[in-house]
């Protein structure tokens, strides 16, 4: 018996089998993972789950009798909750406000805040989730926003708790908090089905774990009984090197520095940068590590000159860019894999050729007196296309938009890497990704480091930032609080920096 | 030609004439509410009139000029994601500096000064159009709110103008500009006379105005500013991040625009046929069929063509529905309902490729998608 099993569940979208026949068994108390790259399918079984897409084919069982879900409103009668990958609260809502949205007790059309003001504590007590229910959640920190999360189940009394890619915004502390509160919960007879395609934590929490790969179920597994390797293997269907081979660094001579670099905040606000001073020189990989809006978007705004900056110097290879254009910096040599490929990357309704030549089609080789020379775009894009091994349903003349996240983040890290710049600076280019198009990622970046190019990689992931890195300097509100050596610093240290318990003065 | 109907042309295309037809139908349930017994009649003439005779079709390709232009005015600003709902007004104080011109400078021959009108209205039209773009562009006032007062400042202005310079206490309206000054006819209006009394008003200007969609269309997709100027509308931020100025790109946009609806102003009034601009306090219609006309030719510079077409056709019906005792105005109704149902189809097409989209998000990255793309690279 079951609290919940999905039977041979069947999910197409138009030219695609999203879900191919999976079956999905979820025991009372236990933590089970569903592992597996991006676009596996993942989140089209949890969405069916949810009610929020119907089957083509199989059904839902739940303690061995089947059910009927058309909506997350079914979902929720059935005890199911599921904290989203992107939190759904409301941002000027206190915490309390948050936690009842929806289940609102009301006398005569007035609010009853006090008994759930009263649940709410004792819960949070209960799990030691440490919470201030009058706090506004625009407050509080990401973690505390994902108890919130989690509160907001126990609240409706779930016993189904679906966690989606739950550690991905948190420092690694936050991390072991969550899995202590996930573990607290499981043993306590609620069962979790926790969303990730990161082995150590299912290694860590998880009893059992089922891969999906391309829609189709690969295997259930116990944990215990299975390593890493293994996991990753039926995750990606060939064996996986999860550690990279990384070269000696070879540094070179000074390419970027930064000043006491300042931006201001928005009126009001407090500054976004607050003297920031950096180096990264030819032949290595400078990495900036930080939780999530601690200032690395805006870093790369300055140094790129998508945002003004309110102090401080910015040069490149001893020339002062400080108020260059973009342009002009692209020219001297500064290419840009953006943090977001949708906002700045790409445009998407743009055919793939076009992005190709997105920074490059005012150069002679792509037009002459104003007008585009369409065969040698076209040229460049297959190239490109062949190069980096960009897949796409009609070549150089597919629409961006309609491309997958990975083929799309290859155009942009082709495209920039093969204006052979100086300077790179990469923005998370691996989110999202799968763990094939990350490899591949990481090998591009690596190889311009060996060959002589200074790249600056900001990253969230301190999985990525230990192993591709030079060096690491850490974030934290808009300033720079360490700089360490990856072979000499630990998770553990990281994350008190990244957290702000921590910080070294740096000049 | 493989840029016309890209991708989902087909679809583009039908949204269009389901638009069409349910706007017709609907027009076909007002005349019946207002007059059961000619409705049918009345009906058969709206879609027939522009056939029925030689002349009659002449008169389409008169009445799509000016409209073709403000089309195409609208059309390129919202290719480069700008609501220039101001063709009223550059349509307006092109027109007038074309006629004053025509009017006034009889120093010129008349061809050059037809020349001068001719590029004076579009300069015209470019300067009223680069108020609203240099307000957006360095104090981010929206477009559509300094558009409309552009309008009617253009309006008044415009008249006082007249009243100071070229105004005829007569007719209450302009002066005329000599038939010389004015666009010559080829020959068009009496090709076009077939076995009517006078012949047909068209004249050259429909040749400017398809030649005005060729070029839009040449800017768009074959030159580097067009791809700058599409590349800012579709994504500002990722044109601004390719190191294209998005500041610029909004202001040369909305003087293109304004130039193009300005040079519609000139042909109108420079048509030959007899109108001169009258002192009255209403914006030109011709400005806002011109929104229709770019909804229905889907901003497509070539689609603008047909739909400047189909409204006049329209248009011409609807002058000859007094024969039957309807008002004229009742196929402003007509024309109404069709931009009704264009924004509905547009909405339904967005919703379809919505849907189709979110499925896509679904789909494995990397060589897992549909069968046709695990090939890589494929013809192109």
């Amino acid at each position: 018996m079951y609290i919940i099993e999905m039977q041979n569940i069947t999910k197409k979208f138009p030219g695609i089998v999203a879900n191919d026949d999976v079956t999905l068994q979820l025991k009372k108390g236990e933590i089970h993972a569903l592992l597996g790259e991006n676009g596996a399918g993942k989140s089209t079984l949890m969405s069916v789950l949810f009610g929020l897409y119907k089957p083509e084919g199989g059904r839902i069982l739940k303690n061995g009798q089947e059910v009927n879900i058309t909506g997350p409103n079914d979902a929720t009668a059935l005890g199911i909750g599921m904290v989203h990958q992107h939190f759904k609260l409301v941002h000027n809502f206190t915490v309390l406000e948050n936690i009842i949205l929806g289940v609102e007790t009301t006398h005569r059309g007035v609010l009853q805040m006090k008994d759930a003001r009263e649940k709410v504590l004792s819960l949070s007590k209960q799990y030691g989730l440490g919470i201030d229910v009058g706090k506004e959640i625009q407050d509080i920190t990401v973690g505390m926003q994902q108890r919130v999360e989690i509160l907001k189940m126990l609240y409706r009394e779930n016993e189904i708790l679906i966690f989606d890619e739950p550690t991905a915004v948190l420092t690694p502390q936050e991390i072991d908090a969550l899995m202590q509160t996930m573990k607290g919960l499981a043993a306590e007879g609620r069962s979790i089905l926790f969303i990730t395609h990161k082995l150590d934590e299912i290694k860590a929490v998880a009893d059992r774990c089922t891969v999906l790969r391309k829609g189709k179920k690969i295997g259930t597994v116990d944990v215990a009984d299975t390593s890493k390797e293994e996991l990753s293997e039926m995750m990606v269907g060939r064996k996986v090197v999860l550690s990279l081979d990384k070269k000696e660094a070879n540094v070179g001579e000074l390419i970027l520095d930064v000043r006491g670099l300042s931006m201001k905040g928005e009126d009001g606000h407090k500054n976004k940068l607050t003297d920031v001073s950096l180096t990264v020189n030819a032949g290595e990989i400078v990495c900036v590590a930080g939780i999530e809006g601690n200032g690395q978007t805006d870093l790369v705004y300055a140094l790129t000159g998508l945002a003004p900056i309110s102090g401080g110097a910015i040069t490149m290879m001893g020339k002062d860019i400080t108020k260059t254009k973009i342009r002009e910096r692209g020219r001297l040599g500064m290419a840009h894999i953006p943090e977001d490929r949708h906002r700045h990357g790409l445009v998407l309704d743009y055919i793939l050729a076009y992005n190709a030549i997105l920074q490059i089609y005012f150069t002679p080789r792509f037009q002459q007196s104003g007008f585009l020379k369409q065969g040698e775009i076209r040229d460049y894009a297959e190239w490109l296309i062949r190069q980096f091994d960009i897949r796409s349903g009609r070549g150089a003349d597919t629409i961006t938009r309609s491309m997958s996240g990975g083929n799309q983040q290859k155009v942009i890290v082709g495209r920039e890497i093969d204006r052979d710049p100086h300077l790179l600076i990469a923005v998370q280019p691996t989110r999202g990704l799968d763990v094939g198009a990350i490899e591949h990622i990481h090998q591009q970046l690596l190889k311009q480091r060996d060959e002589g190019k200074a790249v600056l990689l900001i990253s969230l992931e301190l999985e990525e930032v230990m192993n591709i890195s030079d060096r690491i300097l850490v974030m934290y509100e808009g300033e720079i609080v360490a700089n360490a050596d990856p072979k000499a610093v630990s998770y553990q240290e990281l994350g008190l920096y990244m957290s702000g318990a921590k910080r070294e003065v740096v000049g | 030609m493989r840029g016309l109907f890209k991708g989902d042309g087909g679809l583009s295309v039908l949204s269009s004439l389901v638009a069409v037809i349910a706007g017709l139908l609907v027009g076909l349930v007002v005349l019946l509410l207002t007059d059961a017994s000619q409705a049918f009649p009345a009906f058969i003439n709206i879609l027939t009139a522009g056939f029925q005779s030689i002349r009659n079709f002449g008169e389409v390709l008169y009445f799509a000029t000016p409209i073709i232009l403000t089309g195409l005015s609208v059309g390129f600003a919202m290719k480069t994601g700008l609501f220039n709902i101001g063709a009223a007004g550059q349509f307006t104080f092109g027109a007038y500096v074309a006629v004053l011109i025509g009017v006034q400078a009889t120093f010129l021959p008349p061809p050059v000064r037809l020349l001068v009108s001719l590029l004076a209205a579009m300069l015209a039209g470019a300067l009223w159009g680069a108020i609203p773009g240099l307000l957006k562009a360095f104090r981010n006032v929206h477009e559509v709110i300094s558009c409309i007062m552009t309008n009617w400042i253009g309006i008044f202005l415009v008249n006082w103008l007249i009243l100071n310079t070229i105004f005829d206490a007569e007719r209450n309206s302009t002066m005329r500009v000599p038939a010389a000054a004015n666009m010559p006819g080829l020959g068009l209006g009496e090709f076009f006379q077939g076995d009517a009394i006078r012949p047909s008003s068209v004249n050259s200007g429909i040749l400017i105005a398809i030649l005005t969609a060729i070029v839009v269309y040449i800017i768009l997709e074959k030159t580097k500013f067009g791809y700058e100027l599409k590349a800012c509308g579709f994504n500002q931020d990722a044109a601004k991040y390719a190191g294209i100025s998005e500041k610029r790109n909004i202001v040369l946009s909305m003087m293109i625009s304004g130039a193009i609806a300005g040079l519609g102003g000139a042909l109108h009034f420079l048509s030959g046929a007899g109108i001169t601009m009258n002192v009255a306090n209403v914006l030109s219609s011709e400005g806002f069929t011109g929104i229709s006309v770019a909804l229905l030719g889907l901003n497509n510079p070539i689609g603008i063509i047909f739909g400047g077409l189909l409204i006049a056709y329209l248009h011409l019906g609807g002058f000859q529905m007094q024969v039957f005792g309807f008002v004229p105005e009742i196929i402003e109704i007509v024309t109404a309902v069709i931009i009704y149902f264009c924004a509905f189809v547009l909405l339904v097409k967005m919703m379809l490729t919505r849907a189709a989209q979110k499925s896509a998000a679904q789909k494995p990255p990397d060589g897992a998608g549909p069968p046709d793309s695990n090939k890589e690279g494929g013809q192109g």
